[in-house]
């Protein structure tokens, strides 16, 4: 005869036990590229795979000469927060005046908004291709910050904006009695209590450019690469590449697999326009 | 000087008015108190005299200068919210400091304001607090303390006590009505509560649907309701309505035959009164009594009965079907369902005509 | 106040700064529709103009109108109706896998405490935040690959032959990486869905004498009903444009095996730079994109606005 205690403790090992594979499961491919990026490239094309090995760090260590990593890594640097600072700078006055001066138009403009996200990229690929081309701004670094400020323009409108409606409109109020202006208003009163939310959003956008895999492809070859075309470059290599491919990878994905893990519950917002808190 | 006057104020869409032409005035250093049901328009009328909201059209008018068209942030008024709205990011002194810092005041004057309204207030020990740290009470005091500070005209309250508990809502109404009587300021004050109306206002102005129904000192608007509205939503208990028809006219009064059977004579003069008009005879609970034999008498049906210790209010019903409240002092037992007599004094009754309107009193015209 | 002031003062025209700060609403929006307005319309309506006329990178100056004779090529193209009924599939299958497997991991993880659940869920939604080409790399070569992969090995220590996935199988692994990355994603939302269901509710549901499979079946999945439409949503706008796992790996192949829409179109634009069909192809997939959309923005948009 078990008691209550007992079946509760069992039911939670069961359940726990089975989470745990799972979890183990999905999360293999990550460990084990990670794994491989120690090992030598010998090793990593082992048959049958290796568990035990003798790890080595020469694949970090060199890097930067057999791949030229930080090049591209700044480039993604670069693209990534750039796009997310200018995107913010036009989003959060958007936000405001949707969060705190509802009209009966707001619902639609932010229903549209999210509307130009449902836009293929291909459907676009050829004009923006050719515009690039002709503005000069093919393999450029500002041709993508532009690209990828329009793109994620609608998400952090959208996040920002449930943010903003999450205050109460009366703290507004009382700034605007107590005699602020708007610029006032919004740097000493709205901001402050808002950072929170407004860094999560920071975070969204820069995951999301950082992963970016379309624009990313098709608009730069050499000058303004990211990452994410370094590694699809390794898509046809030659010789033995699995260890350095695995090292790039590891330290290309990190910090956003870092960014993601610390706010995870903040992004859901954002990933789903603000339907899911 | 604070004085408010507001000229035929409107404010509405095209499908819908809120405010729908009022006149007011509020003298120096009065406690005006707005109240009327949800939906009456008193939290509207305040945010247009705040400026939070854009007027239709009618002006506003601060001590002689037309404020209609002014920015929030210069009419020079202080609004405690329902809901406090306390900045949240910043302790209780920079939330009680941060006007007078926008301002640009000089750091000595601030701190010389803020002490002293921390002192008022009680709220020396919780200065350097965040608001989440505070009980309701306590940011509902913080939330006057920011009002204080700036010294403004007019004071603006917006409900504040209704996010309260009730035993300290009861606490906070006494301090706030020796709050004025130490600050010696003006001050608007909104309610939906008629027993704060009674017991804060010097002036109470009834509003009801976007119209006021009737302005005047607390015990004027219970005594002399001027029409329906007023007398049934002052007082608690309700005052009991009779709905009856006038079946003489004297010169000095009418009998009136009530639908529940009776008749009553009453002094009361009026244009509206012919044989035959319909009318509503008001009676206060503790107006009305248990009959002595001899007396006009009015049979109804015992209903349910609250006893507080103090006093019994029982509930009754007429043999019209209206229901009327007692209250006696002490207890009272009766039994669900009793037949009782009551007594109504003709000297306290209360005559509305058909359209709702006080009848007069010519003895009181008269007085 | 006589009657006549009182009419000069309501006709004054009100100041117009004070009107623009009582709503800056107009004023502050319209960087972003403007934006946004302009980054629709103005590529679509290139694409418009170059699906009209014949319009080769290899053979600029030939770009004579065309009328539909782009659309009639790009849907009679040899590649169309693999690739459209690949997309389907691919959209299909993976919203399936996450949705289902979104829903039963999340309640099994909700279900209840057990040691080390904050890192479970930390290690179940790490795959969405991987990079795309990263994703599919790790995939091709250390997962599926037929001899060094560990697949393989698994193949192998049960005495199999081992599989050369994306050889065989192509839709098959692009499938499996695509839905790879997204089930996390709606492991996540789902989640955090589920934590916002009230304890209270569920306490009552007990106490009336529901299991936990009826507590699951009458609570928690209505309960999820919108979440699960917000993932079904934001997933078929990312899944119908599928792009990057497609090019590091298979590039389409073989033959037509793993191409969908969007490669198809990226093949002919950038490959062989035929713009004008391209084009054309474009504008069907932003038209499969719309009607997609108006479905479910009308079933699911309405619960993105209101609160809660």
């Amino acid at each position: 005869m078990t008691t209550l205690k007992q079946s509760r403790r069992l039911h939670s090992i069961a359940l726990g036990s089975l989470s745990w594979l799972i979890a183990l499961v999905i999360f293999f491919p990550i460990f084990w590229m990670v794994l491989t990026s120690f090992k030598t490239e010998l090793d990593a094309f082992a048959t049958p795979p290796q568990l035990f090995f003798t790890p080595t760090l020469e694949n970090y260590l060199h890097i930067q000469e057999r791949s030229d990593y930080f090049h591209f890594a700044w480039n993604s640097v670069v693209i990534s927060f750039s796009a997310t600072i200018l995107c913010m700078l036009i989003a959060v006055p958007a936000a405001y005046s949707m969060a705190f001066y509802e009209t009966k138009r707001t619902r639609k403009t932010l229903l549209w908004m999210l509307s130009t996200k449902m836009l293929p990229p291909v459907g676009v690929l050829m004009p923006i291709y050719l515009l690039a081309k002709g503005a000069g701004l093919l393999d450029t670094q500002l041709g993508l910050i532009i690209i990828y400020t329009l793109v994620n323009l609608p998400i952090v409108v959208w996040m920002v904006y449930t943010y903003f409606k999450d205050i109460p409109k009366d703290i507004l109020e009382a700034a605007r009695l107590d005699g602020a202006t708007l610029m006032q208003e919004m740097a000493r009163v709205l901001l402050p209590i808002a950072k929170g939310g407004l860094a999560s959003t920071v975070l969204l956008s820069l995951i999301l450019c950082w992963n970016e895999a379309f624009w990313s492809l098709n608009l730069t070859s050499s000058q303004a690469a990211p990452l994410t075309a370094l590694i699809a470059s390794y898509s046809s290599p030659e010789g033995l590449f699995w260890a350095k491919l695995s090292a790039v990878s590891t330290l290309a994905c990190a910090p956003i697999l870092i960014f993601g893990w610390i706010s995870q519950k903040q992004l859901v917002r954002g990933l789903s326009f603000g339907a899911v808190k | 000087m604070a004085t408010l006057k507001v000229r035929n104020l409107k404010k509405g869409f095209e499908d819908l008015q809120i405010i729908k032409g009022i006149d007011l005035e509020v003298r120096d250093r009065e406690f005006v108190v707005f109240v009327g049901p949800s939906g009456c328009g008193k939290s509207t009328l305040l945010r247009l005299i705040a400026g939070l909201e854009d007027v239709s059209s009618g002006q506003i008018e601060l001590d002689g200068r037309d404020i209609t068209e002014v920015t929030p942030a210069k009419r020079d008024l202080a609004m405690v919210f329902q809901t406090y709205a306390l900045y949240p990011h910043m302790s209780v002194r920079k939330n009680l400091s941060f006007a007078l810092d926008l301002a640009g005041r000089d750091k000595q004057d601030i701190d010389r304001k803020v002490n002293e309204a921390a002192r008022i207030l009680e709220l020396q020990p919780l200065l350097d607090r965040k608001p989440k740290q505070l009980s309701g009470g306590q940011r509902q005091r913080v939330a006057i303390g920011r009002a204080i500070v700036r010294n403004p005209k007019i004071f603006l309250f917006d409900e504040p006590l209704s996010n309260l508990d009730a035993a300290l809502r009861v606490q906070m109404r006494l301090e706030l009505s020796r709050l004025h009587k130490e600050l010696q300021a003006t001050m608007i004050y909104v309610t939906h509560d008629q027993v704060e109306a009674m017991t804060l206002a010097d002036k109470v102005v009834v509003l009801n649907a976007g119209r006021v129904e009737q302005v005047g000192s607390p015990l004027e608007l219970y005594h002399h309701p001027a029409n329906l509205f007023v007398a049934g939503f002052l007082g608690t208990p309700k005052m009991g309505f009779l709905k009856g028809q006038v079946s003489q006219v004297f010169n000095d009064g009418c009998e009136v035959l009530l639908d529940a059977g009776t008749r009553i004579t009453l002094p009361r003069v009026g244009p509206g009164l012919a044989e035959g008009s319909p009318v509503t005879v008001g009676i206060r609970p503790e107006h009305l009594e248990l009959a002595q034999p001899g007396q006009c008498q009015l049979g109804v049906v015992a209903d349910v009965s609250e006893r507080l210790g103090s006093d019994t209010y029982c509930h009754v019903r007429t043999d019209a079907g209206e229901p009327l409240t007692l209250r006696i002092r002490g207890d009272l037992s009766s039994q669900y369902g009793q037949r009782l007599s009551l007594h109504l004094d003709a000297q306290y009754c209360h005559l509305f005509d058909a359209d709702g309107l006080a009848v007069a009193n010519p003895m009181r015209a008269a007085a | 106040m006589t009657a006549s002031t009182l009419k000069a003062d309501l006709a004054t025209p009100r100041q117009p700064n004070r009107r623009l700060f009582r709503n800056p609403g107009w004023f502050l929006v319209s960087p972003s529709v403007i934006l946004l307005l302009l980054w629709m319309i103005v590529p679509l309506a290139m694409t418009l103009y170059f699906s009209l006329i014949r319009y080769n990178l290899l053979y600029p100056g030939e770009n004579a109108f065309v009328g539909l004779e782009n659309f009639s090529f790009f849907l009679t193209d040899s590649g169309f109706l693999p690739g459209a009924w690949n997309t389907v599939l691919l959209v299909g299958s993976v919203l399936l896998i996450s949705v289902v497997g979104g829903v039963l991991i999340a309640a099994l993880l909700e279900a209840s405490e057990f040691f080390g659940r904050g890192v479970v869920r930390v290690l179940l939604i790490s795959p969405f935040f991987i990079m795309p080409t990263v994703g599919a790399l790790v995939f091709k070569n250390l997962i599926f690959h037929p001899v060094s992969g560990i697949l393989a090995a698994v193949w192998k220590f049960f005495g199999a032959e081992p599989v050369d996935w994306l050889a065989n199988y192509p839709l098959l692994s692009i499938i499996i990486i695509v839905a790879w990355q997204w089930l996390p994603f709606a492991i996540l939302i789902l989640m955090t869905a589920m934590q916002s269901l009230d304890q209270e509710q569920k306490e009552a549901a007990r106490l009336d004498g529901a299991g936990p499979l009826a507590i699951f079946w009458h609570l928690t999945l209505p309960h999820l009903a919108r979440p699960v439409a917000v993932v079904v949503m934001i997933e078929t706008i990312f899944l119908l444009s599928v792009f990057a796992e497609i090019f590091t790996t298979t590039n389409g192949g073989p033959g037509f095996a793993s191409t969908n829409l969007a490669y198809l179109i990226y093949n002919q634009a950038l490959v062989q730079f035929d713009v004008g069909m391209a084009s054309a192809g474009g504008l069907i997939a932003v038209v499969i994109a719309n009607v997609a959309a108006i479905v479910l923005v009308r079933m699911i948009g309405k619960n993105l606005t209101d609160k809660g």
